[in-house]
């Protein structure tokens, strides 16, 4: 076995490989760029090399820079990750000139699969199923049309070098089919230099199954089950769970009996996913292959028990599997949210800065619970614009699916992230959607559910009342603290009284508080009550609180006469008044929040690149006003409808803040 | 017997009626409280004894002498917020449109009075007309009384002004001269001249809310220290303030249970101070890490931003709190910093209330706005504050503390008991660029050379191990365990008696 590997990547995916190669006693080089000076996966690493400036593209994804690098430390093999130069075959190329193990498939694999027309031509071959579609370059609109109708429509027209959705059409009629052809030639051309085209059918209500596959230079090969990565957003995956809720025993096999397959065709080792889309009648055709460990890779060691990243290094060390197919054996349900930093309430737009709060929930691994939290961030440390902005992969297993997504429920709620924004609470949201508890999920699930973007949890009345309950019983401990104070007049303090009024989501609950040694029953005008009891003390950011039996997490903020409470995905400012004070407080007028509709704020901390407009011009809705660069990405923002420009505040150059006023309107 | 009793009675109903319902609902219609539900509000419930409910104005010109209401437009007296005694006085605008009468002024003086002689806060709810026009000169008198009263209790008793409606004319010095004034937004606005009176004399155009609106207040002329939305909210804030002051100057800051441990270790704050010297980072984080609880009310918040000032509790004993803000202006000191944080140094030390200082300062703003300005004298104002100041005083520079800044920045030499750096800490006359600049003006020509002397001026300078070893910090301290030893230091100085020489009072730069 090897004495010391390098990795080749950074966050979390650079730890989690720093802590099984340690688990195995194997030493560890890291590789960092300005950005990443002080970063976790650099404090790990028994040894690390600074390796250039921030942008990826002269830092982490320089090969010669890497190399150095292993020169430098003597590290025998190399770990990609994923990303970055993870399915370059040059670098896997580089490594073997060298003598250095490539912690990964051969060169051979990861260029046979690199392509989306061969590797579709590969796997046919090696007997996988693959969308009926036409394989062959198509050369003109016409060809297209008649190439679409033999497939039968729909029909998806996609650029042979795409990605990202880019160069992608759906086309249901000969005329889009004409149209998609075109416009994913242009964009194909423009944005990867490769415009080559083709044609395949368009699953409907498609479902993303991939297989993880493990194979050694041996000759072995296994598949370890599957991953449900249904739930995206443009692409970008949110939530994984392994199994997936929708394939049955026969299906499992059959994929995987391919997947594994089309591996062996290719000559593969190490750990690699084939990606399959899977339509309503568990239909599965084969989309791609990933040469390399996935992100998602926690939900299978979750309920496999097998240590991805220690196989792959055996398997790199030269090792024959010591698993047998019939030894793999699925235990449970695990989930996994990406936790990104970008904002749900911006249309999920990145975010950076400093975290001034990072806590997430403990890891456990109990008998029938365990709470896994991937990460390659710390508290105090900063989000830079340079990298992938997802910053931790919470995962949960159970038993059950149920039990899973119930944990994941609290693991989210505890999991405490300040200074930036993220998508906490779109992941709660998601996690209590009828339709995702339920199973009953597509690719297209967000865009469907979400059409306008997220904007917070309403919770359902039974949650509401709990959190009101909860608010109200924390409410009384802090005002009874209050009343502790030095100084009071002897035989006059104040009495806290046991009736209160919460006001929550426009709505106001008045309660009664009977309280005792072990919590608090907190009765409701409608004869409902909760008993809450909790460790809870004033100030506590965190509240682990029991309602009947039930537990429920709280972050807690302050406001004005009560707290910020954000749970289950929702936000709510919770207000806990005595009878009087609520009465009162019900005269006092609604104050509207400022009207920003005449105003273009800054939706990001970024850059003004480039004013497009001028004081007193008319502008069209649609009509480029500005230019904002936000990490390292131009962002155009444009008027929301027709107005005359009254006032510009900003000038090319301005670093601005979130919300800061770039121009006013008429 | 019965009916003498009941008397009391049905007059005790007329007089807590004040102007009536109509005006009453009127009030309510405005989105603003009575003088009554606010007073209410303020208290602990069941708590309020009312002064001179019955007074009424003697005036006799203009009829006046036909209405003659019970309490006459302001309701006073005592009650307590959270079991400590407090006084105080709300105007009603129902009656008389809370105009300020003789009488009037006489029932305010009655508990402020009081308040001196029995070492309680005076809380003032604001919401009146101005002087009662009736009265004439009768009522003018009355403001003066009630200034002197003001005078009087400075220092002596907290006093705090919660302006709920009209406050105008010569009403507005009497909250000028307490310790804290808060508006209400949209209800609330103060000015010595209102908006007609400006439109005759200068021609400016200007509403009620532009002139002496909370926004005005809060961001513009620092007047007030704080806005909240509406009433409730505003008395729930002036509660919370309530309970981190004493009740005035012969007792110690005020202590609560806490649930934060005071040996917290904050590892994150190792990480607060970016790479780049030139990058700003929130103070305010470094403050909401050392207070319990995270718990930090800002004084003057939406003004001078480039100084921080507030109170904390730590160990559950008020702090105030004197933060410079690198994000605002690098934290440099300018003339609206230095008034703003003198005036609450000031304060602080009046009460007992220890101080914090939290210094990262590259030195003074340069400019001819603010030399023309006074910067000299306004400037002077911070540091004759923290000089003067006998509170115990703990520093802590956590980055630049550059020049005269660093003198005025509660430093050792006026007398600071704790004083701390962070390792990131830069001591020196000015930064290294400058310095050099100046010291080597021979070989500016040589950018080369220059550079080497910038490198070694950091080397020698940028670090607070040069004054850590003339003694002018006490200790290098780690970011992360901050909380820690500011605990401890003021735990250490829980016993501290320090006096200035007797004087008949000081001649500080005003």
């Amino acid at each position: 076995m090897f004495d010391k590997i390098l990795i080749a990547n950074r966050g979390e995916i650079a730890c989690r490989v720093i802590k099984t190669a340690r688990k195995m006693g194997i030493k560890t080089v890291a590789v960092y760029s300005d950005a990443d000076r002080h970063a976790l996966h650099v404090e790990m690493a028994d040894e690390a090399v600074h390796i250039g400036p921030p942008p990826a593209n002269q830092s982490y994804i320089v090969i010669d820079k890497i190399m150095d690098a292993i020169r430098q430390t003597g590290a025998q093999a190399v770990h990609p990750g994923y990303g970055f130069l993870s399915e370059n075959r040059k670098f896997a190329e580089a490594l073997e000139a060298e003598g250095v193990v490539f912690v990964g498939p051969p060169a051979s694999a990861i260029e046979a699969m690199g392509d989306k027309i061969t590797s579709k031509k590969i796997a046919q071959e090696a007997g996988v199923s693959t969308v009926p579609g036409y394989m062959g370059l198509i050369e003109s609109a016409d060809e297209a049309v008649r190439i679409s109708r033999e497939i039968g429509y729909p029909v998806m027209i996609k650029a042979s070098a795409g990605g990202g959705g880019k160069g992608m059409r759906i086309a249901w009629t000969d005329e889009e089919a004409r149209e998609g052809f075109q416009s994913s030639k242009n964009e194909a051309a423009s944005s990867f230099g490769d415009d080559r085209i083709f044609i395949e059918k368009f699953v409907t209500q498609p479902r993303h199954i991939e297989i993880q596959v493990l194979c050694d230079a041996h000759g072995n090969g296994l598949y370890l089950g599957e991953r449900e990565c249904s739930i995206q957003r443009r692409n970008q995956k949110v939530i994984e769970e392994a199994p997936s809720p929708f394939l049955d025993a026969a299906t499992r096999r059959a994929m995987g009996e391919q997947a594994v397959a089309l591996a062996k065709a290719v000559g593969y080792t190490s750990a690699g996913t084939v990606e399959f889309i899977v339509d309503g009648a568990r239909n599965f055709y084969f989309l791609e292959m990933n040469t390399r460990l996935q992100v998602e890779h926690p939900v299978t060691e979750l309920i496999t028990g097998i240590d991805l990243v220690e196989q792959m290094i055996r398997v790199a060390g030269g090792e024959k599997l010591s698993l047998t197919q019939q030894g793999v054996k699925l235990n449970g349900w695990a989930m996994e949210s990406r936790l990104y930093a970008e904002d749900p309430y911006r249309n999920f737009l990145p975010s950076i800065g400093r975290l001034t709060r990072y806590r997430p929930p403990a890891e456990e691994a109990e008998s029938d619970r365990a709470v896994r939290n991937d990460t390659g961030v710390f508290e105090g440390g900063e989000i830079s614009m340079y990298y992938d902005p997802m910053i931790a992969k919470l995962c949960t297993w159970a038993p059950t699916r149920e039990a899973a997504i119930e944990e994941m429920r609290i693991a989210l709620d505890a999991f405490e992230v300040e200074g930036i924004g993220h998508n906490l609470p779109f992941l709660s949201a998601v996690m209590d959607h009828p339709k995702f508890v339920a199973g009953d999920i597509t690719t297209a699930f967000i865009a469907e559910e979400y059409p306008d973007g997220f904007d917070g949890v309403t919770l359902p009345r039974d949650a509401l009342h709990r959190v009101a309950a909860a608010a109200a019983a924390m409410f009384r401990v802090a005002e009874i603290r209050r009343t502790r104070i030095s100084g009071t007049m002897d035989n006059h303090e104040r009495r806290v009284g046991s009736d209160w009024v919460v006001l929550v989501q426009g709505e106001s609950f008045p309660v009664t508080i009977a309280a005792d040694h072990d919590g608090s029953t907190v009765h409701f005008a409608d004869g409902t009550r909760h008993r809450v009891s909790s460790d809870w003390t004033p100030g506590d950011a965190l509240a682990r609180l029991d309602i009947d039996g039930e537990p429920l997490v709280l972050k807690v903020g302050k406001v004005t006469g009560g707290y910020r409470i954000r749970t289950r995905g929702a936000d709510l400012k919770v207000q806990v008044f005595t009878p009087r004070q609520a009465e009162l407080a019900a005269l006092m007028p609604e104050k509207l929040p400022p009207d920003t509709s005449k105003l273009l704020l800054c939706p990001m901390p970024g850059l003004i690149v480039k004013i497009d407009v001028e004081e007193g011009q008319e502008v069209q809705e649609g009509q480029a006003l500005c230019t904002v660069e936000a990490m390292k990405m131009e962002n155009i923002l444009r008027a929301e409808r027709k107005a005359i420009v009254t006032k510009i505040n900003a000038g090319p150059g301005d670093s601005l803040a979130v919300d800061e006023v770039i121009m006013e309107f008429e | 017997m019965k009916d003498i009793l009941n008397e009391l009675e049905s007059r005790r109903e007329a007089a807590r009626l004040g102007g009536g319902q109509r005006r009453i609902d009127s009030q309510h219609k405005k989105g603003k409280l009575t003088a009554r539900e606010r007073i209410e509000l303020l208290l602990d419930e069941g708590s309020f004894e009312e002064f001179d409910m019955f007074v009424a104005h003697r005036c006799t010109d203009f009829d006046m002498q036909e209405d003659r209401p019970a309490g006459d437009g302001v309701v006073t007296g005592w009650g307590t917020i959270n079991g400590r005694m407090v006084y105080v006085f709300s105007q009603d605008f129902t009656v008389f449109g809370g105009s300020l009468s003789e009488t009037h002024a006489q029932k305010i003086c009655k508990i402020m009075d009081m308040a001196v002689q029995n070492g309680a806060p005076v809380i003032g709810l604001n919401d009146s007309g101005g002087a009662r026009i009736q009265e004439g000169v009768a009522s003018l008198a009355g403001y003066a009384e009630v200034f002197q009263r003001n005078i009087m209790a400075s220092g002596v008793v907290p006093q705090i002004s919660v302006i709920m409606g009209p406050c105008a004319g010569g009403a507005v010095y009497s909250p000028a001269m307490t310790d804290f004034i808060f508006m209400v937004r949209d209800t609330s606005y103060m000015f010595v001249t209102g908006p007609d009176v400006v439109k005759t004399v200068t021609n400016e155009h200007v509403t009620a809310e532009e002139l002496g609106g909370a926004s005005t207040h809060t961001r513009k002329s620092s007047v007030a220290d704080g806005a909240f939305d509406n009433d409730v909210e505003a008395l729930i804030e002036v509660r919370r303030l309530f309970d981190f002051l004493p009740l005035n100057n012969r007792e110690k800051a005020p202590v609560r249970p806490f649930f934060d441990d005071p040996g917290r270790i904050e590892d994150s704050l190792d990480t607060l101070i970016p790479d780049n010297p030139n990058q700003p980072y929130d103070m305010k984080e470094l403050i909401l890490k050392i207070a319990d609880e995270g718990d930090f009310y800002e004084i003057q918040e939406d003004f001078a931003k480039n100084i921080v000032t507030g109170f904390v509790r730590i160990e559950g004993q008020t702090v105030g709190v004197v933060a410079n803000q690198p994000m605002v202006l690098a934290g440099c000191l300018d003339i609206d910093s230095s008034r703003k944080a003198a005036r609450f140094v000031r304060f602080c030390d009046a009460f007992e209330i220890p101080l914090l200082t939290l210094v990262d300062v590259p030195g003074f703003l340069p400019g001819t706005a603010q030399e023309y300005g006074g910067v000299i004298k306004h400037g002077a104002k911070l540091l004759y504050a923290f000089g003067e100041a006998t509170v115990p005083k703990v520093t802590v520079i956590t980055r630049k503390a550059y020049g005269g800044a660093y003198d005025v920045m509660s430093s050792k030499h006026l007398r600071g008991d704790f004083n701390y750096a962070w390792p990131t800490a830069q001591i020196a006359v000015m930064g290294a660029k400058g310095a050099t600049e100046i010291l080597y003006r021979s070989e500016l020509d040589d950018p080369e050379k220059i550079a080497k002397r910038t490198a070694d001026y950091e080397d020698r300078f940028a670090n607070p191990f040069v004054a850590a070893e003339k003694g002018f910090i006490d200790e290098v301290i780690q970011p992360r365990s901050t909380r820690r030893r500011v605990a401890r230091a003021f735990a250490s100085l829980r016993g501290k008696k320090q006096s200035n020489p007797w004087k008949k009072h000081d001649n500080m730069p005003l």
